[in-house]
């Protein structure tokens, strides 16, 4: 973002006298019509560069903000610039968070942010966070400060509870959706579901799948009675299937359902054995997504089969499937385009999804052991499968203990519109499992042949030359994973020089040092961010770094949570992204800000 | 071969709940293990797997496909140090101050979790079991039954004779049964002729354990003595029960 040049500009807001408009006026206003239309911020970003009337004028007309580091800017500067927004979606920690690669509290507070938008923006409808600390307080904070919102998203959050659902559930009379992806929900032991208000409502989704306690299941029937504009629901765990079933018959409309944990209930009660599940799928028309199946009971698998044939997503990561049982519904699945699935199908479940679902665009394969040494249950074969049948793939996310560079290079050919392409061989500096080759070739392969690549994660054993070709053919990768790979730095050196829409790098236990960053450093103001962890970067180093660039927010931390130390040699994490607000304040004792 | 492997890791924890029961590896772990042929995909692959790096033992019943276990068979060392994985890179990088990398691989902690809970749920002595009530006092009992890939439970109060008790199973389970018990409910076990037909059919049968730890044969004794008694239940494969027959029977005329 531009620094935010302060003029005189035509004040916002309605004129109480009308006088008519000069010609500067009248283009502004036009301009600012227009600009409505622009959606994409990537073109609204470059909109704003052309003048300072444009700059004024499309600060004015935007209305989704989109903060992607929550310290790259701060509240202050964020609602001066923008005054009419309607939708705010940002994001917190960085991704290798996820892994246990930061300490607690870190940072990633929404507070001042919401304080701020309840000034600037209290007509506020939708706020979307992920990866950040939303504490309880937060909640009710928002509850309270934004009449008009219908839309609250908190994806892969942590430090809130029931209680601070219970805040939204009862004051936000605009809700229509409330969704809970992956989060860390802690058990208050407050019964959100019963706070929603007795009248009817607008709620059109409603996901806690992430929610690791049992929810007040009859509060939650009688929730369906009152909404009858629902249209996806997902819920967790704690729902049984005969429980499910009541839910279905009520809402019969839903396109999107989570299904809990898909298995019966540990008490056998003897009117569950005739419920027709079946029936209650195949009443369920409209049905295109479907998800949980968290402990699920493989015989009740037949019952989803009425609606196979119109699904676009299954999401089958937590269900323990063999490739049998999982063939037994794939192949009903034409229409499919988004699919995650276990491992424990092994490659001949992959098969059968190969040859049924041309049209699958996102695939995803989780372990279910994800330890290193595990024994995977997929392999190159599967990759294989997949990528003859599957061309259209744009996405794919595949775990294995095994890979080969010729099916890589296959991939690389059948599925030319890849944009998204993450390949982890869990065990570390595995190399070509039948030639024992390096995967450069492989990885190579997809950069050169997958010209829309937008997305690379790289593993296996990977020496310099695989980060050549990175540099040399990804010149559209915008976020780039490395984990115990390369040689020197040189590897590093090609992919900072090479790849110039590179926005968010994360780096691990890689041995790349000083001088590559040294040398690169110009290139970090194009990124987003830089995360290295157990690399080989000095203190002293990342002291010149932290010098030199004044906007760049440098800060450097242990895996513990101890005092970074002068004397050790490397430094264990640097996390360094561009701001404008220069080093937080919130920061915790162990994370040292250079 | 350069292949990088750190064998030293496999002797650590593994991160994961266990609650899987490791030590029995008697058939009672019904709700984890799947009655499919598929090695690849059942679930006892995966604690057999897990019995392996804890005993350090290189040997296992599934022909081992993947390199690093063909290289345990070989090696069968306790400690291999971080010298001997033979990639060059690694010399470079500074090791890892655990044996077990944090972070690696690169899975939620969230859906660990997750895919852990599941495993440990169902099996009997699962950690995630709330504490049973004693069929004593008439509360809920766990009923398993072999093959079945979850465990149920009942409440005694709702039935008051063999006869309910043995349709309600018969209904249960008869998704999963192979055989054709619960046609006819169960059997009269004070016939000792009709018992020792079923059994030698491969038919399922209720048992028991009683307050004693004993498994006995359902129907032994009168209900009501039965349901004060009763632990919990577990419907195995007739040729197995057989060898409770004769000790049912024992213990049935001891008490008449």
């Amino acid at each position: 973002m531009r620094e935010n040049t302060r003029l005189d500009g035509p004040t916002i807001g309605p004129a109480p006298v009308y006088t008519p408009p000069c010609p500067d006026q009248v283009l502004e206003n036009v301009l600012e019509n227009v600009l409505h239309f622009l959606t994409c911020r990537k073109d609204r970003n470059s909109a704003s560069l052309v003048c300072k009337s444009w700059y004024r004028a499309e600060a004015l007309t935007r209305s989704d903000l989109f903060i992607g580091n929550c310290y790259a800017v701060g509240p202050a500067r964020a609602t001066e610039r923008f005054r009419r927004v309607k939708s705010v979606v940002m994001k917190g920690k960085p991704r290798f968070a996820d892994f246990g690669l930061i300490p607690p509290n870190w940072g990633a507070f929404p507070t001042p942010w919401i304080s701020a938008f309840a000034q600037a923006y209290p007509w506020l409808q939708k706020i979307h966070l992920k990866r950040m600390t939303v504490t309880d307080y937060d909640l009710q904070h928002i509850s309270l400060s934004f009449p008009s919102l219908n839309d609250l998203t908190l994806v892969c959050c942590e430090a809130f509870g029931t209680s601070g659902l219970s805040f939204l559930a009862s004051n936000c009379r605009q809700l229509r959706v409330l969704d809970l992806f992956e989060d860390e929900v802690n058990d208050d032991e407050v019964d959100w579901i019963c706070s929603f208000p007795e009248t009817e409502n607008n709620l059109e989704s409603l996901s806690f799948e992430c929610i690791d306690f049992p929810i007040n299941f009859n509060a939650l029937e009688k929730l369906l009675a009152r909404s009858p504009n629902l249209k996806r629901l997902r819920v967790n765990r704690f729902v049984t299937i005969d429980q499910l079933y009541r839910l279905m018959v009520r809402a019969p409309q839903l396109t999107h359902l989570g299904t809990g944990s898909f298995t019966p209930s540990e008490i056998w009660i003897p009117a569950h054995q005739d419920l027709d599940f079946g029936a209650a799928f195949a009443a369920c028309k409209s049905l295109v997504c479907l998800s949980g199946f968290r402990e699920i009971a493989p015989v009740f698998l037949p019952s989803i089969y009425p609606v196979c044939a119109n699904l676009t997503s299954l999401n089958f990561s937590y269900a323990n499937l063999n490739a049998e049982e999982l063939s037994s519904v794939i192949c009903h699945c034409h229409n499919l385009q988004t699919f995650w699935v276990l491992d424990t199908v092994g490659d001949e479940g992959l098969r059968a999804v190969a040859s049924t679902c041309k049209d699958l665009q996102e695939l995803r394969v989780f372990p279910i052991d994800a330890r290193e040494d595990s024994e995977g249950f997929v392999s190159e074969v599967g990759l294989l499968a997949i990528s003859e049948g599957c061309k259209k793939l744009r996405s794919i996310l595949y775990f294995c203990q095994r890979m080969t560079n010729s099916a890589v290079i296959a991939m690389s050919k059948n599925c030319p519109e890849l944009l998204v392409f993450r390949l982890c061989i869990m065990g570390r500096h595995r190399p070509d499992h039948i030639t024992n080759e390096p995967m450069d070739e492989g990885f190579g392969a997809i950069v050169m042949n997958c010209k829309k690549l937008t997305r690379l994660a790289v593993s296996g054993l990977l020496t310099d030359k695989a980060f050549e070709y990175i540099g040399q053919y990804g010149k559209l990768v915008r976020t780039l994973s490395v984990a115990f790979a390369g040689d020197s730095d040189m590897a590093l050196k090609y992919v900072l020089e090479g790849c110039p829409n590179l926005l968010k790098l994360e780096v691990r236990d890689s041995p790349f040092g000083d001088s590559v960053l040294r040398s690169s450093l110009p290139h970090l103001y194009n990124m987003r961010f830089l995360w290295m962890s157990a690399c080989r970067l000095t203190l002293s180093a990342c002291r010149q770094f932290a010098k030199e660039m004044p906007h760049l927010v440098v800060e450097v931390f242990t895996n513990g949570m101890e005092e970074v130390n002068d004397k050790d040699e490397f430094v264990d994490t640097l996390y360094m992204y561009r701001s404008l607000e220069g080093p937080r304040t919130d920061a915790p004792e162990y994370v040292k800000i250079l | 071969m350069e292949v990088g492997l750190k064998m030293e890791e496999t002797e650590l924890s593994l991160g994961l709940g266990l609650g899987l029961g490791l030590g029995g590896g008697e058939k009672a772990d019904v709700g984890v293990v799947k009655s499919t042929t598929s090695g690849v995909g059942s679930k006892r692959g995966y604690s057999e797997t897990v019995e392996l790096k804890l005993n350090n033992n290189s040997a296992k019943e599934e022909s081992a496909t993947s390199t690093p276990l063909d290289l345990m068979k070989n090696d069968n060392k306790d400690d291999v140090s971080a010298k001997d994985i033979s990639s060059k890179v690694v010399d470079s990088v500074k090791p890892p101050s655990k044996t077990q990398v944090v972070g690696w691989p690169p899975v939620r902690a969230y859906r660990k979790n997750m895919l852990a809970v599941q495993k440990s749920s169902g099996g009997p002595d699962s950690e995630s079991e709330k504490p049973m009530m004693s069929g004593g006092s008439g509360g809920l009992v766990k009923v398993s039954m072999d093959g079945a890939p979850y465990l149920r439970k009942v409440d005694f109060k709702m039935y008051n004779s063999y006869q309910d008790l043995s349709a309600a199973l018969g209904k249960m389970f008869s998704s999963f049964t192979l055989g054709n018990y619960g046609a006819q409910g169960m059997i009269d076990f004070m016939n000792e002729s009709k018992l020792m037909d079923l059994l030698n059919d491969s038919d399922y049968v209720p048992t028991y354990e009683d307050k004693d730890g004993d498994w006995m044969l359902v129907g032994d004794v009168p209900w009501e003595m039965f349901v004060e008694s009763c632990k919990r239940l577990r419907i195995m494969k007739g040729k197995e029960a057989a060898g409770l027959a004769p000790r049912a029977m024992e213990k049935c005329k001891n008490r008449s």
